[in-house]
């Protein structure tokens, strides 16, 4: 595309690059948190509802996982993938597989965490009624997921926000590669180096519109369900 | 049916209950049986709420053992209870009602019917769309009531249910409470509402500090009370 073309003429006229490049990151990250959802909210659900020997280390542990430096998750999940390592056989290092992965494992520490908050708040308020009531652990668990429904997008927007903005693991077990594993963070990167400012600028202009509506999504979530269940 | 798997008598032996070294309730023996209203008395700290959780099988005695109908454990969904404060699930006023009513295994097509006539009695269906915990406290405690109620108990252990209502819910809880006893609901409930218990009591059991200070019917009680604690709560005097 010519250098000429400003950032918003790229995203009005719909440049195929470009537009090739958010969906390949918004199909990265989405089926990340779906990963992280189907493995952090059963397990943030049973670390609030069980009590066992090293358990008040695992819940430290995994809140210190939110804020995991994603070029450290890269690395762990590239020397993981990479020919020579446990999992080379399976010859997914720099497909778009492997930034699933990596994005996942930044992901499933938030919403673990997010999800072990909230249930243990609302358990602790629930307790003796649900108790009273007779109801089991399985219809304790349901109930807590569900009333708590409203909390758990926020934390699932949270972890969207996060996977999508990074740039470390895709970078690094992506491997940028044109058209390929070629994601907005790290697109935005490389253009940035070669001094292609306005693809760079349109990708960024877009994160941002991206970012800001997941927030106001966010936002909108905790106010409808404030008025619709208290 | 009631009588195959009654939880009834509840029957404390030797029962104490400790936290750390204070002594919250202190070697109760006493048996209830079916019949008119129990009301449980005593000043603050006496230990009334704690009986109560005891009762219900929410904590665990330090000493002694609890029976429901003889056996260790309690039948599922024979007991119901209102909390001093009451819990309300994060929904609307007549979910709150029907999912009582589906953790006691009402089939789903009769509990709407079930909610409203529970919500009617409680003087509340025209809020049953509204969200529970944005209600008054005084209306928390009537949908806990409707809650507990719509199960159709064996027991009912009731917490102080009137402490946040006017005078005029007051009279209304305590009619439905009578209600409810003469159905044949075993009521239990603390209250240091004097004027309540003479409403409301067949027989009354007067906690001071732990201890079980006296059981006499309603009328003993006011009328002959046999201990000096009870004689000085009955005139409205301080017991410490
Ligand atoms: N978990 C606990 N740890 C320590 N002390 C406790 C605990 N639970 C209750 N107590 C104490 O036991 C005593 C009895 O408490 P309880 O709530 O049963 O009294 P109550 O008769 O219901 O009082 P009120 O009329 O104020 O409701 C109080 O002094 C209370 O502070
Ligand atoms: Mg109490």
């Amino acid at each position: 595309m010519p250098d000429s073309m400003t950032a918003w003429e790229l995203i009005i006229s719909g440049d195929a690059t470009l537009y090739a490049i958010v969906r390949l990151s918004l199909a990265v990250s989405l089926s990340a948190v779906a990963i992280a959802v189907v493995i952090g909210l059963p397990l943030g659900a049973l670390l609030a509802l069980t009590r066992f020997r090293g358990r008040t280390a695992l819940i430290v542990l995994l809140n210190g996982f939110m804020g995991l430096p994603p070029v450290v998750v890269g690395l762990t999940v590239f020397l993981l993938l990479s020919r020579s390592g446990p999992l080379g056989v399976f010859g997914i290092l720099f497909t778009p597989l492997a930034m699933v992965i990596a994005q996942a494992l930044l992901v499933v520490p938030i919403i673990a965490a997010l999800t072990r908050q909230t249930i243990e708040d609302l358990w602790h308020e629930y307790r003796d009624e649900l108790t009273a009531m007779n109801v089991g652990a399985g219809g304790r668990m349901a109930t807590l997921l569900w009333d708590s429904r409203f909390s758990l997008i926020t934390a699932l927007l949270a972890g969207f926000g996060r996977a999508a903005a990074e740039v470390g693991t895709v970078m690094i077990v992506g491997g940028n590669i044109d058209g390929f594993t070629r994601t907005m963070t790290t697109t935005i990167a490389l253009e940035t180096s070669k001094g292609n400012l306005p693809l760079a600028m349109g990708l960024g202009l877009i994160l941002i519109v991206l970012i800001l509506m997941i927030n106001a999504a966010a936002w909108g979530v905790r106010v409808w369900s404030e008025q619709r269940a208290g | 049916m009631r009588d195959i798997s009654s939880d009834l008598p509840v029957r404390f032996e030797g029962v104490s209950l400790r936290a750390g070294t204070t002594t919250i309730l202190d070697r109760l023996n006493f048996s209830i049986p079916p019949g008119t209203p129990t009301l449980i008395v005593g000043p603050n700290g006496s230990g009334k709420t704690s009986l109560l959780r005891l009762c219900m099988g929410l904590s665990t005695p330090s000493e002694g053992r609890i029976t429901w109908g003889g056996r260790n454990a309690l039948g599922p969904g024979r007991l119901a209870m209102l909390f001093q404060r009451p819990v309300m699930l994060r929904r609307s006023v007549a979910d709150n009602v029907i999912y009582g009513l589906a953790k006691a295994g009402l089939p789903r097509k009769l509990r709407v019917a079930r909610m409203e006539e529970a919500l009617a009695r409680v003087g509340l269906l025209e809020l049953a769309s509204r969200p529970a915990r944005r209600l008054s406290g005084g209306e928390q405690q009537r949908v806990a009531l409707a809650r507990a109620l719509a199960r159709e108990p064996e027991l009912l252990l009731l917490d102080e249910p009137t402490a946040n209502l006017d005078p005029a819910a007051t009279r209304a809880v305590e009619e439905i409470i009578l209600m409810a006893a003469q159905s044949g609901i075993k009521i239990v409930m603390a209250s240091h509402d004097l004027g309540q218990v003479r409403r409301l009591a067949g027989e009354v059991m007067f906690l001071v500090r732990g201890r079980l200070c006296e059981r006499a019917s309603a009328a003993d009680f006011f009328d002959h009370p046999s201990t000096g604690e009870a004689a000085s709560f009955v005139r409205g005097d301080l017991v410490i």
